[in-house]
C-alpha cells in the first residue's frame, strides 16, 4: 500500500470519528513518524521513569539532563531485550535466606523489579503524598529517592528492596546518558559532549605523548561513523575541534570522614 | 548413550590462553589435536570498527563473557553459611568462547619473583616460622624461577610483549623494574608510549626513591612478527581494548598469536558450543571426554592425551565431577582437589582528583598502558615487626575508560542530582587512579568443592567457593593504605582518597581483579598437589591440568604471564619426554 492511499483510509476512516481525534491523527501523519516510542513501560510507568531521571541527572546550567536525552527510552529498550529478561544472569532456585555479600538474590528480572519497584514507590507517594512520584515537587521526588536508595528516610516495601530497586534505577539512568545514542539514549551525544569524551573514533598513537593538552573535539557516535561507511575497513574519522571550548568548575568540596570504606558496588568498573 | 567418535592424539578442554599454546605446540609437533570449547567460535575478523567501541554491549552488558544463565559458581564466606549462585557477574567476571578470557584481557604481562616460587621457605629463612599465619596453607612451587625463565621467554616473544627489562642475566637495567628475576634477553618490543598521567606518578615515585618502569604489555608498540610468523599491529592506544576485542591485531590474544599458527598446522581441529560435562577414565587412564554439542547430543571424544585448560573454575570442577584426585576436606585438611583457592583485590585504590591546569584524557589508552613499581612486592621490603608477609606492585594505569565505566568524583559527593553532575563534567578529564594488587596467602578454610544445591545447564553441579579475606591480608591493607598517602600527596592532586580492603568479601561488588588460582596446585609430591611441576595429573599420568589452577597461592603479579610460561614448560614435557615414555614424568 503506497502512503498516500494508506493516509487517505486513514483520514476518511478518523472523519467518522470527532474532530479531536482528526486533529491528533493528522498531527501524527504530519510528523511522519520519527518519535520514540514505550514498548515496555505503561504510561503511568513511563510519567514514573521520566520524572525519576530528571532528578537523577537534572537538566541545569551545565545543560540538558538524563530525561532531555532520551534517557527513559533507553531503559525502555534495555527492559525491552535481553538485559531486561535477565536473559545471561542465573536465574534457577533454590531461593533463601542470604548474607549481605552474596550479591543480587531475588527471583525478579530487571523487567519484574522495574514492574514491582514503580508500582511500590507510586503507592508509597500516594499514600504520604497523595498523589503519584511523577506529580510531586522535585524537592519531595528527591526525597522519595532518597528514601530508596536509604541515604534517608526509611522508604522500606514489602515486595522488594527500596535501594535494590534504586541502584538498579541509578546505574541504568547513568548508562542511558552516556552509552552510545544507537540504544536509544545519550542523544545527540550530551552526555559525551557534558564530560569531553570523544565517542567511538580512537587513534591516540601521537596525541597520548601531548602531555596536559586537552583533546576538545566534537564526539563521533556509531551511527554517524556507520553511514560513513567507516565499517569497511580499520578507518578512524578525524575528530573535529569542538565548537565551543569545554569549561567547567569543581563542585565546593563536601566534608569527608576519612574512615568511610569504600563502596566497591558503585565505583569504576574495570577488570585486569 | 553418548556417541563415540574416532580417536584423535590429545583433546583440549576449553581453548583460552593455555588450551591455545598447547594446542599449537602439540599440533607443531604433529599431534592431531582437537579442542573443544563451551562457548562461540570468535575470529580476529568480526572485531572490527566501529561496532567494537561500546561500552554498554562490553563494558556493561559484559557480552564477551560467560552466560551465566547456563553456569556460574556459588559462594559464601565461609562453611557455617549456605552458598549462593553468582547470579550476575560481580566481583571478577571470566571467560567463555574462543580465546578465553584471553580474548578480552587487560594485557598486563608479569613474571613472578623468584622469591614467590619459594615463598614459605624464604619467609621461614628470614623471619621464622611463626611469621605464617597459622590457617595458612602456603606452600613452595616444585620448580625455580630459573627453571620457569625459558619458558616465560617463550611466551612473551609468541605475544610481543612491550616493555624494558631491569635484570638483563642478572645485570640491572636502567629504565625496568629492578626488581625482577633475570631475563635471557630484552623484551621484544619497546615500552608503549608514556602518558600525561605516567609522567606524573613516575615523577612522584621517584622523589620517594622507589623505581618506576612502564608496565610490561601485551599491546604491541610496532609492529611485530612471532616466531610463529604470525603477524601482529602496532597498537592506537584507542582506549577499548579491555573486556573487548582489537581492530588492528596489536592486542596480545590467542587469536592474534598463537592460533592463527596452530590452524596453519592442518593439525587442530576447533569445535566450538562444545561443553565438556566429564572426563572418563579407566583405571589410571584418561579414556575421553564426553561433552554436548550445539545440536544438543552427547559425543564422547577418545585420546591419548587430555588437557585440561578450562580455566580455574572449570579445572577443579572437571576434576571432581569426574572423581580424579582427592577432594579436599577443610575439616581434616586431606585431600588436594579444591585446595589452596585464592585472589586478590586492589589495595589501596587512590583516586586523585586534579583542578585546572591538568588534563588527562582518561579514554585514551591501552589495556596494560601504565607505570609501576615494585620495591614493595614481594619480599623486597625488610618485614620485621610489620606483621604480615607479602607485598603489592603498585600501578598508575590507562586502559581507556569511557564515561559509562569511569565517572569520577571526589569522596562527599552525593551519587546523582546536580552535584553529582557537575562533579563528573569536571573530574572525568582531571582524574588519575593508582592501584596496588597484593599477595594473597591461601589459607585452610579458602577453597572449592562442589555445590550440594545447584546444578549447570548440563546436570553438574556448580563449584562452591568458600573464600574470605585472610588476617595477613587485613593487616597488609592497613600498611599499604599509609603508603598510599605517601604516593598521593607526592602526585600532587587537589583531593584524593586512600582505600584498603573491605573487612570482608562481597559476591556483589566489584574489585577491579579477576585472578582466580588454585584448585588444582602443582607441587612436589602426590601428597601436597594435584599435578607436578609438568601440570600432570599425579593420578591419571596422560592428564594434564594447566592453568592458574596450579599456584599454591596468589602473587601480586596478575598471572597471566606465569600461565603462559607453565603451558609452554608442559608442551616442552609433553613433546620431548612424555612421547617417547608415557608414564608419570616425574616419580
Ligand atoms: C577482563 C579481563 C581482564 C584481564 N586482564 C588481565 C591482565 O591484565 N593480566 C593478566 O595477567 N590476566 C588478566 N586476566 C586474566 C586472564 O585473562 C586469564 O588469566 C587467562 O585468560 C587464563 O587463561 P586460561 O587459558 O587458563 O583460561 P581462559 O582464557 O579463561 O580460557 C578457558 C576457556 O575454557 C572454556 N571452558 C571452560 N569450561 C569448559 C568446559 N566445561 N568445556 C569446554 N570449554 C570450557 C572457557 O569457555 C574458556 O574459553 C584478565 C581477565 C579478564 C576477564
Ligand atoms: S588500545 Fe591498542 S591494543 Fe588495545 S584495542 Fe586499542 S589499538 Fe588494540
Amino acid at each position: 500500500m503506497d502512503r498516500r492511499r494508506f493516509l487517505s483510509i486513514l483520514s476518511s476512516t478518523v472523519a467518522a470519528l470527532g474532530s479531536a481525534n482528526v486533529l491528533a491523527v493528522h498531527k501524527v501523519a504530519a510528523l511522519g513518524t520519527m518519535k520514540k516510542a514505550y514498548t515496555f513501560f505503561t504510561g503511568a510507568e513511563s510519567a514514573f521513569i521520566e520524572a525519576a531521571v530528571a532528578r537523577i541527572i537534572p537538566a541545569d546550567d551545565l545543560g540538558p539532563g538524563a530525561l532531555e536525552a532520551d534517557a527513559s527510552y533507553f531503559i525502555d529498550q534495555q527492559l525491552t531485550g535481553d538485559y531486561g529478561a535477565g536473559a545471561r544472569f542465573y536465574n534457577q532456585g533454590p531461593f533463601g535466606a542470604t548474607t549481605p555479600y552474596q550479591g543480587y538474590q531475588l527471583p525478579l528480572s530487571p523487567r519484574d523489579l522495574y514492574r514491582v519497584g514503580i508500582a511500590a514507590t507510586d503507592r508509597y507517594c500516594r499514600e504520604t503524598y497523595g498523589k503519584d512520584f511523577a506529580q510531586l515537587e522535585p524537592a519531595q521526588q528527591d526525597e522519595v529517592l532518597q528514601g530508596l536508595q536509604g541515604v534517608a528516610g526509611d522508604v522500606a516495601f514489602e515486595e522488594v528492596p527500596g535501594a535494590t530497586f534504586f541502584s538498579h534505577l541509578l546505574t541504568d539512568a547513568k548508562d542511558g546518558f552516556f552509552a552510545d545514542p544507537a540504544y536509544g539514549g545519550n542523544k545527540d551525544m550530551v552526555g559525551w559532549k557534558l564530560v569531553g569524551f570523544p565517542g567511538v573514533p580512537a587513534q591516540y598513537t601521537e596525541f597520548i605523548e601531548r602531555h596536559n593538552e586537552a583533546y576538545d573535539v566534537e564526539p563521533v557516535d556509531l551511527g554517524s561513523m556507520q553511514h560513513a561507511g567507516m565499517h569497511q575497513e580499520h578507518l578512524h574519522a578525524v575528530h573535529r575541534r569542538a565548537a565551543v571550548p569545554r569549561r567547567t568548575t569543581a563542585p565546593a568540596p563536601r566534608p569527608v570522614d576519612p574512615d568511610e570504606p569504600y563502596d566497591w558496588k558503585s565505583g569504576p568498573r574495570f577488570s585486569v | 548413550m553418548a556417541t563415540r567418535l574416532k580417536p584423535v592424539d590429545a583433546v583440549v578442554i576449553g581453548v583460552g590462553w593455555a588450551g591455545s599454546i598447547m594446542a599449537n605446540e602439540l599440533a607443531k609437533a604433529g599431534l592431531k589435536v582437537v579442542g573443544l570449547e563451551r562457548g562461540r567460535y570468535r575470529g580476529q575478523e568480526e572485531f572490527a570498527l566501529p561496532g567494537i567501541h561500546d561500552e554498554l554491549k562490553y563494558n556493561r552488558r559484559l557480552e564477551l563473557f560467560e552466560d551465566l544463565s547456563r553456569s556460574t559458581i556459588t559462594c559464601r564466606n565461609n562453611t557455617g553459611e549456605v552458598a549462593r549462585p553468582m547470579r550476575r557477574h560481580g566481583p571478577f567476571p571470566w571467560g567463555e568462547g574462543l580465546g578465553g578470557a584471553g580474548f578480552h584481557w587487560a594485557g598486563w604481562t608479569w613474571r613472578h619473583s623468584p622469591w614467590s616460587f619459594k615463598m614459605r621457605t624464604n619467609t621461614i629463612e628470614r623471619y621464622g616460622e611463626r611469621a605464617i599465619p597459622t590457617d595458612a596453607t602456603i606452600q613452595d612451587w616444585p620448580m625455580t624461577y630459573d627453571e620457569l625463565e625459558p619458558y616465560y621467554d617463550k611466551f612473551e616473544y609468541a605475544i610481543g610483549l612491550s616493555g624494558k627489562a631491569g635484570n638483563l642475566n642478572g645485570e640491572i637495567q636502567a629504565g625496568g623494574n629492578p626488581f625482577e628475576g633475570p631475563r635471557s634477553r630484552e623484551f621484544p618490543n619497546p615500552p608503549l608510549r608514556k602518558s600525561y598521567g605516567m609522567a606524573v606518578f613516575e615523577e612522584a615515585t621517584r622523589s620517594l626513591g622507589y623505581h618506576p618502569f612502564p608496565m610490561p604489555a601485551a599491546q604491541t608498540s610496532r609492529p611485530y612478527t612471532n616466531p610463529d610468523g604470525v603477524g601482529m599491529g602496532a597498537c592506537l592506544y584507542c582506549g577499548y581494548c579491555m573486556n573487548t576485542g582489537c581492530e588492528v591485531a596489536a592486542k596480545a590474544t590467542p587469536q592474534t598469536t598463537v592460533l592463527p599458527a596452530a590452524m596453519q598446522t592442518g593439525n587442530f581441529e576447533i569445535r566450538a558450543h562444545a561443553a565438556v560435562t566429564r572426563i572418563n577414565t579407566s583405571g589410571n587412564r584418561a579414556t575421553s571426554v564426553t561433552y554436548v554439542d550445539g545440536r544438543g547430543r552427547e559425543l564422547e571424544q577418545p585420546a591419548d592425551i587430555v588437557l585440561l585448560t578450562a580455566f580455574t573454575w572449570s579445572n577443579t570442577q572437571q576434576l571432581l565431577v569426574s572423581g580424579i584426585g582427592k577432594p579436599y576436606d577443610p575439616a581434616t585438611g586431606a585431600g588436594n582437589v579444591g585446595k589452596n583457592y585464592s585472589w586478590h583485590g586492589a589495595m589501596p585504590y587512590i583516586p586523585l582528583y586534579y583542578d585546572d591546569g591538568h588534563v588527562f584524557n582518561p579514554f585514551m589508552g591501552a589495556g596494560a598502558l601504565g607505570m609501576s613499581f615494585s620495591d614493595l612486592e614481594g619480599d623486597n621490603f625488610d618485614h620485621t615487626g610489620l606483621g604480615f608477609i607479602g607485598g603489592i606492585f603498585m600501578t598508575y594505569f590507562q586502559l581507556g575508560s569511557g564515561p559509562m565505566m569511569y565517572q569520577p568524583t571526589p569522596p562527599g559527593t552525593p551519587g546523582w542530582g546536580s552535584e553529582w553532575k557537575q562533579a563528573v563534567a569536571h573530574y572525568y578529564n582531571r582524574s588519575l587512579q593508582v592501584v596496588g594488587f597484593h599477595d594473597h596467602l591461601s589459607y585452610r578454610g579458602n577453597y572449592m568443592d562442589l555445590d550440594p544445591n545447584y546444578a549447570d545447564i548440563y546436570g553438574n553441579p556448580l563449584l562452591r567457593l568458600t573464600y574470605d579475606i585472610g588476617p595477613n591480608e587485613i593487616r597488609m591493607s592497613d600498611y599499604m593504605v599509609g603508603v598510599g598517602h605517601e604516593v598521593a600527596k607526592a602526585m600532587k592532586p587537589s583531593r584524593y582518597a586512600v582505600y584498603g580492603l573491605p573487612k570482608r568479601f562481597d559476591a556483589g561488588a566489584n574489585y577491579f581483579v579477576i585472578h582466580q588460582v588454585g584448585g588444582a596446585m602443582t607441587g612436589s609430591t602426590p601428597e601436597n598437589s594435584v599435578v607436578n611441576k609438568y601440570m600432570q595429573s599425579w593420578d591419571v599420568p596422560n592428564l594434564f591440568v594447566i592453568g592458574a589452577s596450579a599456584f599454591p597461592q596468589i602473587t601480586a603479579y596478575n598471572p597471566t604471564g606465569t600461565v603462559g610460561a607453565l603451558s609452554y614448560m608442559s608442551a616442552d614435557a609433553i613433546i620431548n619426554q612424555y612421547l617417547k615414555n608415557p608414564g608419570p614424568l616425574v616419580s
